[in-house]
């Protein structure tokens, strides 16, 4: 077996065993949550009686591993559980499967995240190369003054300033972004152009420096001064020299940024009322609906890991010296 | 070349050449007005010591000066053209296409993403003077002259996958592919074995000879430039010292400075006769992992006398130093140290077993703790194996630092402020703080310029005549081995090939490989490699 597949299937393996301890983590942490989520979901006013029943009903009563063991169970075979609001103890069985839940919100963080990734990421790798090939220049200095500046807002401030000039004092862009599974993709496109745009803002920057500093490092080294001696242009010095060397730590935070782009975008959900993973998750935690905030932080673990073996994969094939071993 | 003109034309014209560097906040003159004129089809050999300008002067010759560099007067005439007034954008139309050039290191000068053949062919096809098919067939024949192994499919490998030897050829064979006016060859065979070193030269000046082509030879080496220059120009601190024809450069250095080049190579040391030996390896097996790296090697120092361990990288040289000090313990045999066998382990060993057996490294720059001024670093090993602290302590290191011939100003120095040779006294000094009776020297002159190590091979013979030291001196270096043995033991592939007297071994007749090693070593004579090549073919 070629050594470079071994490799992938060893990482693969490794994420999996990763996974096992973030479901523990996961589980155990929410165990320790205080307080009786009976008790606080039924409120003060229930009685005994109503909150063992409601116990009784969502499993509560059983011990914590083997709680923890039925909950995997299900995961393994694609039930995520039903969630906890709205079960027949009170009074009416109008709960819905977290699945069901999880499913479109999703979708619509996926879609967003999609789209943001198809603008940033070329972004910034062309503004990463452009300004390592014309470095210490204007346009060197006004890029990177300019990401850093959007970096270092706050992510609700840059998405009300967006909101105040294209959406307010000109109305060019929809400031709401509430989509349903009905929108058209056009609609849907349009609606979604502020929060894309702020995203992009906010992670830009750390591609983009990171691209222009892995080339920058590679720079001094022999290699380049002999393709500099051979008479090579400054674009062919980067782009056919550099860059082919420097794509591990590109991908690594391309991959740490795209993660960020599904997990950790609540506040801009918020601000343009997107209905994404997000919000759906921070609403679960507040009203202990235990199983959604399960099954969310199990896909949020997923992808990072996902996302961390692509780049490590990437890492893997674009160096020669494990892609062709001796 | 489009425009090859008759041999003896001048190429290459550069006067009063001034280049300055920056660093330390400041611009330091680097070559301070250097004048050199090569003809077509001759090869001119720029020798001098780390820091003359040799590299500077030699990349100048294309008209390239180094990040932080820059050139504040004279001129360079290439071929009719004064490439220190073009710009970048202009000379990069003459860079791989009418001049190339050869790096020291290959391995760090070969692009690790791109196959060998992509880069041998990339400025031929770049400046069209070739198409791709053609630049690769021709590319195939200069492996071939180069007598690289299987030169048609060598190029489709990737720089990592082929030895550095290999390596440093298609360097050679990617600096001719654009047939250029002149070949700058920077230390290219420095960091080879001699053997390898041998058919690197061998093929390096069959080539330059066959496309006539004008080549910049720089080498710290004088052997090595008596083979390859029809001319050699010595350097010192950026200024020319002089310059003549080889044979008569050889022969008859006028400068003092050359003499003092020339006559490093005359140290010898008068042979001590063998007595009881302090230190005997018996059977000794290592390894590295599975990777088995010492296969039965018996070893006997005998007290009082040097035994230069001498073998190419790989030989497993260093790795016996390693299982002697119990860094790496060995899977068989022992180690006998003044008639005791040593724990194989370092934990095992008591203090004073420790402390009677002392180690110098190569690199003195990273066998230092930056961050410790000289006098920690002396007195450290007084306080840990002798309890001397204090005062006493201070006197002490200021007693080795005298036996070192440096004196009490060096107490508060950091390593960063020492030159390289005073480096590796203090790191002597250090070895002597424990009052040792065996130092293994692990090839601690070859990282430094031959006037220097001179000066450390005196001073070490000088100690062990005064101190009654044992020395186990490992090394790659025939003339250093000369200069400071008693005994020889040659090394190969993890065995001993040969050992006895420095008279034994360096008289015929010789096993295979004490003979190729041997004969490898570049003499100062100019008819070397061409009598070793027609003896070889033989």
């Amino acid at each position: 077996m070629h050594p470079v597949l071994v490799t992938v299937l060893q990482r693969l393996a490794l994420g999996l065993a990763t996974l096992v301890a973030v479901s523990i983590i996961i589980f155990i942490s929410i165990e320790m949550l205080p307080g009786d989520f009976g008790q606080i979901i039924l409120g003060q006013a229930a009685t005994k009686a109503t909150v063992a029943a409601f116990r009784a009903e969502l499993g509560l009563d059983m011990p914590a591993y083997l709680r923890y063991f039925d909950w995997i169970a299900g995961v393994l075979q694609g039930d995520l559980g039903t969630s906890f609001s709205g079960r027949a103890a009170s009074g009416q069985d109008r709960s819905r499967e977290v699945a069901e839940l999880i499913g479109p919100r999703l979708q619509n963080t996926l879609f967003l995240a999609g789209i943001t990734a198809l603008i940033s990421v070329p972004l910034a790798l062309i503004l990463g190369i452009s300004t390592a090939l014309y470095r210490n220049t204007i346009y060197d200095r006004s890029i990177n003054a300019a990401t850093l500046t959007t970096i270092s807002f706050p992510e609700f401030f840059v998405a009300y300033i967006l909101i105040l000039f294209l959406s307010s004092l000109n109305q060019w862009l929809p400031s709401l972004a509430n989509v349903d599974a009905s929108t058209p993709l056009g609609e849907r496109l349009t609606r979604i152009a502020l929060p894309a745009l702020t995203l992009t803002l906010v992670i830009i920057a750390h591609m983009m420096r990171m691209t222009r500093a892995a080339i920058i490092n590679l720079l001094a080294s022999p290699y380049i001064q002999m393709a500099r001696l051979s008479g090579a242009s400054r674009t062919e010095v980067i782009v056919k020299h550099a860059l082919p060397n420097a794509w591990a730590p590109i991908a690594t935070v391309i991959a740490f940024n795209l993660a960020y782009l599904v997990v950790g975008v609540v506040v801009v959900e918020v601000v343009f009322v997107y209905p994404g993973i997000g919000q759906l998750m921070v609403d679960a935690v507040t009203t202990r609906d235990i199983p959604v905030v399960q099954g969310c932080a199990l896909i949020f673990a997923v992808t990072y890991i996902l996302l961390n073996l692509t780049a490590d994969i990437i890492g893997i094939i674009t160096n020669p010296r494990l892609l062709h071993p001796k | 070349m489009s425009n090859k003109a008759q041999k003896g034309d001048v190429l290459l014209d550069i006067k009063s050449l001034e280049i300055e560097g920056f660093s330390d906040e400041k611009w330091h003159e680097i070559i301070k007005g250097v004048d050199l004129t090569l003809r077509r089809g001759e090869v001119m050999g720029l020798i001098g010591e780390s820091g003359a300008g040799k590299s500077t002067l030699g990349l100048a010759a294309m008209g390239y000066t180094q990040p932080g560099c820059r050139i504040t007067g004279g001129s360079i005439n290439f071929d009719g053209v004064n490439l220190a007034q073009m710009s970048d954008e202009q000379m990069r139309g003459y860079w791989g296409n009418r001049m190339t050039y050869v790096a020291q290191s290959a391995a760090a000068s070969f692009n690790p993403a791109h196959r060998l053949i992509e880069q041998t062919t990339s400025s031929t096809i770049r400046f069209g003077i070739k198409e791709k098919a053609e630049a690769h067939k021709d590319a195939h024949v200069l492996y071939a002259a180069l007598n690289l192994p299987d030169p048609t499919n060598i190029g489709d490998r990737y720089p990592h996958q082929v030895s550095g030897g290999q390596l440093q050829r298609v360097m050679t064979a990617m600096a001719m592919s654009p047939r250029p006016d002149l070949i700058i060859f920077d230390e290219p065979t420095t960091a080879l074995d001699v053997t390898t070193q041998v058919e690197v030269l061998s093929s390096m000046r069959a080539i330059v000879e066959e496309f006539n082509t004008a080549a910049i030879y720089i080498t710290h080496d004088l052997a090595v430039v008596a083979q390859m220059a029809d001319v050699i120009k010595v350097l010192r601190y950026g200024e020319e010292v002089e310059e003549a024809a080889t044979r008569q450069m050889l022969k008859s250095p006028k400068q003092d400075y050359t003499k003092s080049l020339w006559s490093v190579r005359a140290l010898q040391k008068e042979e001590h006769t063998a007595t009881d030996s302090i230190m005997s390896l018996r059977g000794i097996d290592a390894a590295y992992g599975t990777a088995k790296v010492l296969f039965d090697v018996d070893i006997d120092v005998p007290k009082g006398s040097t035994v230069a361990v001498v073998g190419e990288s790989g030989s497993g040289k260093s790795t016996t130093a390693r299982v002697i000090t119990g860094l790496l313990p060995q899977s068989a045999g022992s180690v006998v140290f003044d008639g005791d066998a040593l724990p194989e382990r370092l934990a095992d060993r008591t203090k004073e077993q420790k402390r009677r057996i002392q180690m110098i490294y190569q690199m003195a720059d990273t066998a230092m703790n930056p961050r410790q001024t000289v006098r920690d670093i002396i007195g450290r090993p007084l306080e840990f194996y002798l309890g001397v602290r204090g005062k006493a302590n201070t006197e002490r290191v200021i007693e080795l630092l005298e036996m070192i011939e440096l004196n009490a100003d060096f107490l508060e120095r950091l390593p960063a402020e020492l030159s390289g040779g005073q480096k590796q006294r203090i790191c002597i000094a250090r070895a002597l703080a424990a009052n040792p009776e065996f130092i293994i020297c692990d090839e601690v002159t070859s990282a430094l310029d031959q006037i220097v190590q001179e000066g450390i091979l005196k001073l070490l013979l000088r100690l062990q005549s005064e101190l009654g030291l044992t020395y186990m001196f490992i090394t790659h270096d025939i003339s250093t081995v000369k200069a400071i043995a008693d005994q020889v033991v040659v090394m190969n592939e993890g065995r001993v090939v040969e050992q006895g007297s420095k008279t034994e071994v360096f008289q015929p007749p010789h096993p295979a490989y004490t003979e190729l090693l041997l004969s490898s070593v570049p003499e100062m004579d100019p008819d070397w490699l061409t009598n070793l090549n027609a003896a070889r073919n033989r």
